[in-house]
């Protein structure tokens, strides 16, 4: 039924874009990054007319349901893909591509407090597994010495739809926190031992704003366009890095990327790195049929390759860290191999 | 016989009736054959969800069986599925709403019904009271979140405080939780109690009341002992309608309840229910997941179907009743 509705919409989207000589790409997945592709595509339809970019911002899990039975050219997701997932895909493989990257903050309501909140490392996973109860903790006291933490209950924000979001914060927190591995583990939903859920970033951050006392995680891009305050963390080097496109490239510009392009970076190196960096990534195959599909291959390559270039240029404006220099050779290479 | 009365006028107007008779046999025949379908089509739809709900959720019920209804925890990275939690907050927070909407509910009722307000103001009131009813449940969650969390934290807080030993208050509020979302829910079934039990309440025998108001009972009377008893059973079925739209109610609770999978007997504590997480999950959902959360529909779609069939056949009673008086 899902299958057939998605069908029925995708085929009315080409339906009324279908031109002479347009080309019209159809794509869906990840929320996450969903502006700056929104943003991407309408640029690159400015740019040229003649190729159509529909995305749908579906979620990653969807989005690759939609890749794997063909009903979109190429998907969107943050946790790449698995290796089973892959090997669903009829007709040939699957090219990942990392297009943008993002940071993950630790957002808060704190009355009175102006300057950021350091967290060490052993303090915000503790936090997330209500182990840290109050504010005026001990460990987060000796962490701000400049700081009068006020005596309140810590109140947990997490995501309580499935998220990419999620996959990456639990996938950080668990490879710094060995309890945190064995209580909770990592995925796009987990079972949380304390706190409240909302839906969707709006949700989190709702929960922060309303009630002092909050901690949450939410996307840099958000946090910083509606101006919650961001925690400063200790990365592995031991520094407390706060969360900037700086330091989040710096993070990401360390990563050793392997030939399938699928790195999770859930615990930079670097005495400059933010701690929480993800990747996110696009779903081609490496081959499309020029029967079937005329002209999709060649359309996608041009896509990506300014999306690597040019559209990196958009990144920062939007709240997502441009790639460094490296990735992006990498990614062109892979891009490439696309026929 | 025949043959004299081939040109009279009542034999034209036989063949004209007969002609009349077959065209509208025909109509008659083809309209019943149209509602037989379509009221039989809506029993085959039901039907059909319910079977492809089941086989979705077929993985799921082979794996965990019954012991997945009293399993108590939800965790999706090891795949261990159980929904008491989800079922607890269901029908707590439905019954919390019920509580509170009920007693409002029927007073509306008798307001409405009885001659306070002259019936032009009345009925505007009965339009205002169904309007709450088209009022989307987003909007409703939003109000919760912006006007009736500030309410309940810092009421919560100060229970808590204050009375912290009563298992009720037992924790501090976080904002959202079960009191905030039972007292939306609340509003947002009032209309269906409060009209259904208006209408059960105007089947009350007018000469019985002019009988007991005759006799020199006070209005107070009338409507406590005449029309109260006797619209009753009609009233708790309105009670129950509104239980079974309060369990499926799906956006104003993923806003409000906390959505976490816990049980506590603390009215502030966060919590979940089975539509709330059903929206939240299946977006992302892979594998067994899918399937438990197919099971959670089918428990859902149960306990909803339940309880509707006990308000229909008690609504059907109150019929009864009245029609022998």
């Amino acid at each position: 039924m899902k299958k057939l509705f998605a069908l029925a919409i995708i085929s009315a989207f080409s339906l009324c874009s279908a031109g002479a000589d347009t080309i019209t790409l159809n794509s869906s997945g990840a929320t996450f990054p969903a502006p700056i592709y929104g943003r991407w595509f309408a640029e690159y339809n400015k740019l040229h007319p003649d190729v159509r970019i529909n995305y749908q911002s579906v979620g990653s899990g969807q989005g690759i349901k939609s890749f794997t039975d063909g009903l979109t050219d190429f998907g969107a997701s943050d946790a790449a893909m698995a290796d089973d997932e892959i090997a669903k895909v009829k007709d040939g493989g699957v090219v990942l591509l990392p297009m943008t990257a993002g940071s993950i903050v630790l957002s808060y309501n704190l009355p009175g407090i102006t300057a950021s909140v350091q967290l060490p490392r052993d303090v915000y996973p503790a936090i997330f597994l209500g182990e840290i109860k109050r504010w005026n903790d001990p460990k987060i006291v000796a962490a701000n010495p400049g700081l009068t933490l006020p005596d309140l209950p810590i109140t947990v924000a997490y995501r309580a739809d499935g998220s990419g979001t999620t996959y990456n914060f639990t996938n950080h927190l668990a490879a710094i926190s060995p309890e945190f591995k064995t209580k909770v583990g990592s995925g796009k939903s987990v079972k949380w031992p304390v706190g409240v859920g909302g839906k969707g970033n709006e949700g989190v951050a709702s929960q922060i704003k309303g009630t002092p006392g909050t901690i949450g995680y939410v996307e840099y891009g958000y946090a910083q366009q509606i101006k919650l305050p961001m925690a400063t963390l200790q990365n592995q080097a031991g520094k407390f890095v706060a969360p900037t496109p700086d330091s989040g490239s710096t993070a990401l510009s360390l990563v050793a990327l392997p030939d399938n392009l699928r790195a999770f970076v859930t615990d930079p190196a670097g005495d400059g790195s933010y701690p929480i960096v993800t990747f996110t990534w696009w779903l081609c195959h490496t081959q499309y049929d020029a029967k079937t599909k005329p002209g999709v291959a060649d359309a996608i390559k041009a896509l990506a390759g300014w999306c690597l270039t040019d559209g990196q240029k958009l990144a920062p404006e939007l709240g997502y860290l441009p790639l460094p220099a490296n990735v992006v050779a990498k990614v062109q290479a892979a891009v490439g191999q696309i026929k | 016989m025949q043959t004299a009365t081939a040109s009279s006028p009542a034999a034209k107007t036989q063949f004209i009736g007969n002609k009349r008779a077959q065209q509208s046999r025909a109509f008659d025949t083809a309209f019943s054959w149209a509602t037989f379908i379509a009221s039989w089509g809506t029993v085959v739809l039901l039907l059909w969800i319910a079977v492809q709900v089941g086989y979705a959720a077929l993985p799921a019920v082979q794996k965990y069986g019954l012991g997945f209804i009293i399993g108590t925890q939800w965790d999706p990275v090891n795949d261990q599925y159980g929904a008491l939690p989800l079922i607890y907050g269901t029908l707590v927070s439905s019954a919390l709403a019920l509580l509170m909407s009920t007693p409002l509910g029927v007073a509306i009722a008798i307001f409405l019904t009885e001659d306070y307000l002259p019936l032009k103001l009345r009925s505007v009131l009965k339009f205002l009271v169904e309007l709450l009813a088209a009022i989307p449940s987003v909007i409703y969650g939003l109000w919760g979140i912006y006007v009736v969390i500030p309410i309940t934290t810092p009421m919560g807080n100060w229970l808590n405080e204050h009375a912290g030993w009563i298992p009720l208050f037992s924790t501090p509020s976080s904002g959202p939780g079960f009191l905030p979302a039972a007292f939306v829910l609340a509003i947002m079934i009032l209309p269906t109690i409060a009209a259904l039990s208006a209408s059960a309440l105007r089947t009350t025998p007018m000469a019985l009341k002019e009988g007991a108001a005759a006799l020199g009972a006070t209005r107070w009377d009338v409507i406590l002992q005449i029309s109260l008893p006797i619209a009753a059973s009609g009233i708790f079925g309105a009670a129950v309608l509104g239980l079974g739209r309060a369990m499926g109610e799906t956006m104003a609770l993923a806003m409000l309840v906390g959505n976490n999978n816990q049980i506590s007997a603390s009215l502030f504590a966060p919590a979940n229910t089975i539509a709330s997480l059903l929206a939240n999950s299946f977006g992302e959902a892979t594998g067994l997941e899918v399937a438990a959360l197919m099971y959670l529909s089918f428990i859902l779609m149960m306990l909803t179907l339940g309880i509707n069939a006990i308000a229909e056949l008690i609504l059907e009673r109150t019929g009864a009743t009245v029609r022998h008086l």
